[in-house]
């Protein structure tokens, strides 16, 4: 039976097992490989996405749990890499290998858009579900701030 | 922005070298860093299929490199290094990934050597570039090649100055001969713009943009997935399966058994189970009914392990270097001895990308997608089990999310190989469960090392005996096996800094079943902790303070040579002595710290690099916490600084993860760990704060993917002991150590 939700901000329609997980559903369905597999158990978050705004791992979301949500991937985070949370990453040149990063990414932008000037703690509690085998964690924890700065710029020169 | 594309071999032959003027200069990327280049230049016709740089009229330079980028940073440091010869920004300089060439001896990408064993090479190709451009310019102008210079892709000439852009000299210069790369001007290094520049990753938006492609990621159309029951136990065998439910599980297509044989394979085989998607491959594993055969390894443990290990301790080993007297040092009167005993257990890579490998086999050739340190063994492997020659199978070198070493094996391409050539020419992904790789990796051997020291009246190191026993890596992979004097267990460990009359070292091999490889820094992980913490344990026999009298026992500047090692150049005690004392300024050794908190220091020279750290560490709530590290690193000329310290930032968390967390452990011939809430990794709340302080070092480049991690885990144990006198000698560090 088909499952239907919102994907990057265009409705989508699967016709998959309901017990699939979203991050296979997102791979290998939809060929949309940004998301990254890491587990399977919720223990590392390379899944990481967003479902109505909330950061969760896709790796244990059966498809059937996602039906008329929201879903966003690293795909839909920005058209062009141009979330200030991406721009971050390039700027403090986080990425290594990069294969955790898509959810890395998605954990702290989840996290900036409910606290938009988070302290060490904040990133501690919303980062920690998020391995790195780089060990980037250090870039991680200043592009988030950096991002928190750049955002609360715009927010200020907006108003 | 220069984008991160990975263009196969078919593409690049339509696009590049095929059509229309190209400048192409072929040159040899010396697999031996140290190696004698002109001698290595001669021997060997430059060939253009290793790695080529690539100049065309519309102003693109395109390097093709035969190094894999699994996070360390070539396909930016690598570029940098031509581009400053080259004359142009870096940013100008696109990156595609060779394919392999059979006729081409090609190593990999290992051992930290990219960038030192690339650095003359790329040097030459990008002057030999220059000067055939300034050359084609000259002749435009009718003027002395020697009156023009190359400047930010242009080549320059006069007052007012006149230029040509490289373009438009691409097709006069590609017929001029190319200049001997023996004898090429080089810059002088005084005129550097780009290397030892800060330089931004090159790939860095492919990768927080989600476009980046990992071997993972790889999709040929109508690609299988396929999911491998392998035993549990090491070398078990299949007896017989039932894949009658595996086949009612929706999108499965296909159950095939298959075998695996030699020395880099990590099983004897398993029943892989094909299917539309990863997760109906995964579900029909989990329904399959596998009976094996356990073989006799059933019977190993890390406990059996143990005993082994004491039982070797107590009979001593074969000597491998004997200077002096260390026994009778040890046994005089008047000296103070001190003994302690350090024990590793096998560790685990777990690169964040588990394992995976796609192929497809036909008739007439084969095509393979790859994360891989190795690329020329995957394609040997394929091309044994497609029975086609090597030149008819076609590797695509991916992306690698981590490799760490792990990638350096082909275990898992001959799993992929072995499918494949049994799928009647559909494409084949092998996608890896993280259970599987906790539990069929290539483990980073379990060691054991017995350690004695004498210090004489004044405080100087009179003797110092090193046993080690260790599940040897040389064991699982030289033709001789056991025959193995157990140097390589050592590494430069077998070198030590520290003057002593007496000087032993000996080595047993510990029998195991589980597969052992490289493991990031390899026998230096092992090496440097029992080393650095041994030394801090003798400067605490006789009160002083670690970092003096480290200092005082490395002695006088001198160069010695490596042990056994003739072909390596020698460590220099006062670049040593340079990280040691940096490292201990910017840290502010001897500054107080609060209460409860102890500063420890190391230090380790590997893969011709020098490294120290100054950890600050206490215990709280029972558990090791680390402030603070303070590193200093001289690898000679850094390429890319930020560059550097991101591999040392990187190093200090990876060496922390075995230190604080990570053991595989064995127990029925099987690990007992499968994912990772059983072998745990540091996360963002344990990362201390971490500052590197590279020295700005006009000696050739080293190695700097694994050097920084030798000195983490004994920096940080002194610190402990500093803070409250326990001595950690078994990693990982156990709460009740600390208690």
């Amino acid at each position: 039976m088909a499952i239907s939700f919102s994907l990057n901000g265009k409705s989508q329609s699967v016709d998959v097992s309901p017990d699939m997980p979203l991050l296979w559903v997102l791979r290998d369905t939809l060929n949309m490989t940004g998301t990254k597999f890491g587990c399977g158990m919720a223990l590392c978050g390379a899944c990481t996405v967003h479902i109505n705004g909330e950061a969760t791992r896709s790796c244990i979301t059966p498809i059937s749990s996602v039906a008329g949500k929201k879903v966003t991937t690293i795909e839909g985070l920005s058209a062009d890499g141009s979330h200030p949370v991406q721009k971050a990453w390039m700027e403090e040149d986080v990425p290594q290998c990069g294969y955790c990063q898509s959810g890395q990414i998605m954990s702290a932008a989840a996290l900036l858009s409910k606290k938009p000037n988070p302290s060490d703690a904040d990133i501690n509690d919303a980062m920690s579900g998020n391995i790195c085998r780089c060990g980037t964690y250090q870039r991680i924890r200043k592009a988030i701030h950096r991002a928190a700065s750049s955002m609360a710029g715009k927010a200020h020169s907006a108003a | 922005m220069a984008t991160a594309s990975v263009v196969n071999r078919r593409e690049f032959l339509k696009t590049g070298a095929a059509g229309g003027a190209a400048l192409v200069i072929g040159f040899h990327l010396s697999p031996d860093a140290f190696a004698d280049q002109a001698e290595d230049q001669e021997k060997k016709t430059p060939n253009p299929f290793d790695a080529w740089v690539r100049i065309t009229p519309n102003n693109r330079v395109t390097l093709v490199l035969g190094k894999s980028e699994m996070g360390q940073g070539v396909y930016t440091s690598l570029p940098m290094i031509l581009a400053e010869e080259l004359c142009v920004d870096w940013k100008q300089v696109h990156v595609e990934q060779a394919a392999t060439n059979p006729k081409v001896y090609d190593l990999g990408t290992g051992g930290s050597g990219s960038v030192a064993g690339s650095w003359l090479p790329l040097r030459r190709a990008g002057a030999a570039a220059r000067e055939m451009l300034i050359a084609a310019a000259a002749k435009k102008w009718e003027v002395g090649a020697d009156t023009c210079k190359a400047k930010d892709g242009y080549v320059v000439h006069g007052h007012p100055e006149r230029s040509f852009r490289y373009g438009e000299l691409v097709e006069s210069a590609a017929k001029l001969p190319i200049p001997n790369l023996n004898s090429v001007p080089l810059k002088n290094s005084n005129d550097f713009t780009v290397v030892g520049h800060d330089t931004h990753r090159f790939e860095s938006r492919a990768k927080v943009t989600g476009t980046a492609k990992f071997g993972i990621d790889s999709r040929p159309p109508g690609l299988l997935v396929a999911v491998v029951a392998r035993c549990p136990v090491f070398g078990g065998t299949l007896v017989s399966f039932d894949a009658t439910k595996a086949k009612t599980v929706p999108g499965v297509r296909d159950v095939i058994p298959f075998e695996t044989k030699g020395r880099g394979a990590s099983t004897t085989g398993g029943v892989a189970v094909l299917a539309d998607n990863s997760w109906a491959a995964m579900q029909g594993r989990n329904a399959l009914e596998v009976k094996w055969d356990e073989g006799p390894a059933v019977k190993e443990s890390s406990e059996e392990l143990h005993k082994q290990f004491l039982a070797n301790a107590a009979k001593g080993g074969k000597v491998l270097r004997n200077e002096g007297d260390a026994d009778s040092a040890l046994a005089s009167a008047g000296a103070k001895k001190v003994e302690a005993t350090y024990e590793f257990p096998f560790a685990a890579h777990a690169c964040m990308e588990p394992m995976n490998c796609t192929v497809q086999i036909r008739p007439d050739g084969a095509e393979a997608w790859i994360p891989t340190q190795a690329p020329q063994w995957a394609q040997a492997v394929i091309a044994e089990a497609a029975k086609l020659p090597p030149e008819k199978v076609i590797v695509n070198t991916t992306l690698m999310g981590g490799g760490f070493g792990r990638r350096y094996q082909a275990d898992f391409v001959m799993e992929a190989a072995q499918v494949a050539a049994k799928s009647a020419g559909k494409p084949v992904m092998v996608l890896w469960t993280r259970e599987d790789d906790m539990q069929h990796g290539f483990y980073r051997p379990a060691s054991y090392h017995k350690m004695q020291g004498a210090l004489d009246a004044n405080g100087n190191l009179a003797a110092w005996k090193h046993f080690q026993t260790s599940t040897s890596i040389a064991a699982k992979w030289s033709e001789k096996g056991m025959d193995d004097p157990g140097l390589g267990e050592f590494g430069s460990g077998a070198t030590i800094p520290y003057v002593t009359p007496n000087l032993r070292l000996e080595y047993t091999h510990a029998e195991a079943s589980v597969p052992r490889a490289w493991w990031r820094s390899v026998e230096h992980s092992s090496s440097g902790f029992v080393i650095e913490s041994f030394i801090d344990e003798l400067a605490a026999a006789v009160g002083q303070d670690p970092l003096a009298f480290r200092l005082k026992i490395i002695g006088n500047d001198r160069k010695i040579p490596m042990f056994q090692g003739e072909k390596e150049p020698p460590l220099d005690t006062a670049r040593l002595k340079g990280v040691l004392t940096l490292a201990a300024e910017k840290a502010g050794w001897g500054k107080p710290l609060p209460k409860g908190q102890g500063r420890g220091i190391a230090t380790f020279y590997s893969f011709n690099s020098y490294t120290a750290a100054v950890a600050e560490a206490s215990i709280q709530n029972g558990a090791v916490k680390i402030h603070r590290l303070v590193y200093a690193v001289d690898c000679g000329r850094p390429i890319n600084p930020d560059g550097v310290r991101a591999q040392i930032e990187s190093a200090a968390i990876y060496g922390l993860s075995a230190a604080l967390h990570d053991a595989i452990t064995i127990k029925d011939g099987r690990v007992e760990q499968s994912n990772f809430n059983d072998y745990s990794m540091p996360r963002i709340n344990e990362t201390p704060l971490t500052e590197v302080h590279v020295v700005m070092s006009k000696e050739d480049p080293t190695g700097i993917g694994e050097p920084g991690l030798p000195v983490v885990t004994p920096a940080v144990c002194n610190a402990i002991f500093a803070a409250t006198g326990k001595r950690l000698r078994r990693l990982p560090i156990r709460n009740e150590d600390l208690a």
